[in-house]
């Protein structure tokens, strides 16, 4: 229980008279990658978004690092440093260059100076093959090099968590696999990651867990040859048959 | 009309430059409060957003020149009546206030409008960073809500600017109330309301026309 670094109690979420998650609890330890499966309405975005409290939850209980996010005690924007986040619309700050996207934060927050913030955005566009596009605009980057972009970004604060909310759904085909290579090679240098996706080839091939979701309940939790290739409910299966 | 300007040439200039100083204190102000009001109409906070609509509705619900009659002679009155009996109101200062709160409750719409024009996704992202709510603010929605006001902004002091007539009826000494005086005296109405007219319209095109530059250069960074 101490060594996790995600542990989710008992949650619940309405929206209005909307019961989106029902009962949900799950534990993530260090280096896992998670994937969250599921049909559209299953909550596993919402799941997701309760983890950085972009969602308030209504009931239950969310530990992050030791960090009891869902009371209000806590200064969430601290323990938000922790978790990067990438959306499936990548978000990028439309009035900032691709360099000050990077650095706004960690010099705003003053987690970093300006100078190594700079230096830091640099290699990290370098590692996502991005460093030519240092001083470009978001409007002037693809789909794909706007979500690398906005990886770096959130790599930017030096988390130990990231959330990736449907990263490749707003993608062109031909762009979904740079921005899932990307992915991989953090997976494989051990960040913990929770990733909601339909992508059923990479939870194959990187995730160490997948969990699939319904309603609003966990309907089936292991590794990916037990949920993909052997699913128990029938529930999972009929899901799979269709996206396979 | 070569007499009227001849004879009333300074005093139609004096009298144009105290509606350029009523329009700019008011449009300052206006800013000020159209700011304040405007982001509580955004936040979250429900008593807040009560407070700004109020706000709004009330103001954009009284025509300009009771509000100006209300601050001019109502709220003297009622101070020297709680005890202050020296309080007055200066024309200048009673216009300001009316025409700041009046510019003000349309900035606040203008504001608020361009604020959730700006994707949703743009504050979960600074949030999501680890910055507050007023940092993401400040530094990633409103930068990018001003392009978008920009427009309406520039409409709102051209509207303001001629606002300032309005305050005539104070006996603030603006350029339409120095019309007055000069038409009483010459009896010359076409020709005095012809130069005041053109006077108020070569300030508005000229401002128009500095806004359509800001504007260009604004979009052009995009």
């Amino acid at each position: 229980m101490a060594d996790n670094k995600i542990s989710v109690r008992n949650l619940k979420k309405n929206f209005g008279s909307l019961e989106v998650l029902k009962d949900i609890s799950l534990d993530v330890s260090e280096g896992e990658v998670v994937v969250l499966l599921g049909p559209s309405g299953s909550g596993k975005s919402t799941l997701l978004r309760c983890l950085n409290q972009l969602e308030k939850v209504t009931s239950g209980q969310i530990v992050i690092d030791g960090h009891d996010v869902t009371d209000r005690h806590t200064d969430i924007n601290k323990v938000r440093e922790n978790i990067g986040m990438v959306f499936q619309h990548f978000n990028l700050f439309n009035h900032l260059t691709v360099l000050k996207n990077m650095t706004l934060a960690p010099v705003h927050l003053k987690t970093l100076s300006k100078a190594e913030a700079a230096q830091k955005a640099m290699q990290l566009l370098e590692r996502v093959g991005l460093a030519d596009k240092a001083e470009a605009y978001p409007s002037q980057l693809s789909g794909g090099q706007k979500q690398r972009v906005a990886i770096a970004r959130a790599l930017e604060m030096n988390p130990d968590i990231m959330l990736f909310d449907e990263p490749t759904s707003a993608l062109d085909p031909e762009m979904v696999g740079e921005v899932l290579a990307v992915m991989k090679e953090l997976a494989r240098e051990g960040m913990t990651m929770v990733v909601v996706t339909h992508e059923i080839g990479f939870a194959r091939e990187v995730a160490s867990r997948v969990i699939f979701m319904e309603g609003g309940y966990i309907v089936e939790d292991g590794t990916p040859q037990q949920v993909i290739d052997h699913p128990k409910e029938a529930r999972t299966a009929d899901f799979l048959s269709k996206v396979l | 009309m070569g007499m009227i300007i001849q004879t009333y040439g300074t005093m139609l200039l004096r009298a144009l430059g105290q509606t350029l100083l009523l329009t700019l204190l008011s449009l300052l102000f206006a800013m000020v409060i159209g700011m304040i009001f405007g982001l509580m109409n955004v936040g979250h906070s429900r008593v807040l957003n009560m407070i700004g609509t109020v706000y709004v509705d009330a103001v954009r619900g009284v025509p300009l020149i009771v509000l100006a009659y209300f601050i001019y002679f109502g709220i003297p009155g009622a101070v020297q009546a709680i005890g202050f009996s020296n309080f007055r109101l200066s024309a200048l200062q009673a216009g300001t206030i009316a025409l700041s709160m009046n510019c003000g409750a349309y900035m606040a719409e203008i504001i608020r409008a361009g604020i959730q024009s700006v994707d949703r996704g743009q504050m979960e992202a600074g949030r999501s960073l680890g910055m507050s709510y007023g940092a993401s603010m400040w530094l990633i929605v409103i930068p990018q809500a001003v392009r978008t006001m920009i427009p309406s902004i520039i409409n709102q002091f051209i509207i303001t600017l001629k606002d300032t007539s309005i305050l005539s009826v104070i006996g603030f000494p603006e350029l339409t109330n120095v019309g007055k005086t000069i038409m009483g005296n010459t009896l010359k109405s076409l020709q005095t309301w012809a130069i005041v007219g053109v006077m108020y319209l070569v300030v508005i095109i000229t401002l128009s026309k500095i806004s359509k530059k800001i504007e260009r250069r604004v979009n052009r960074g995009r």
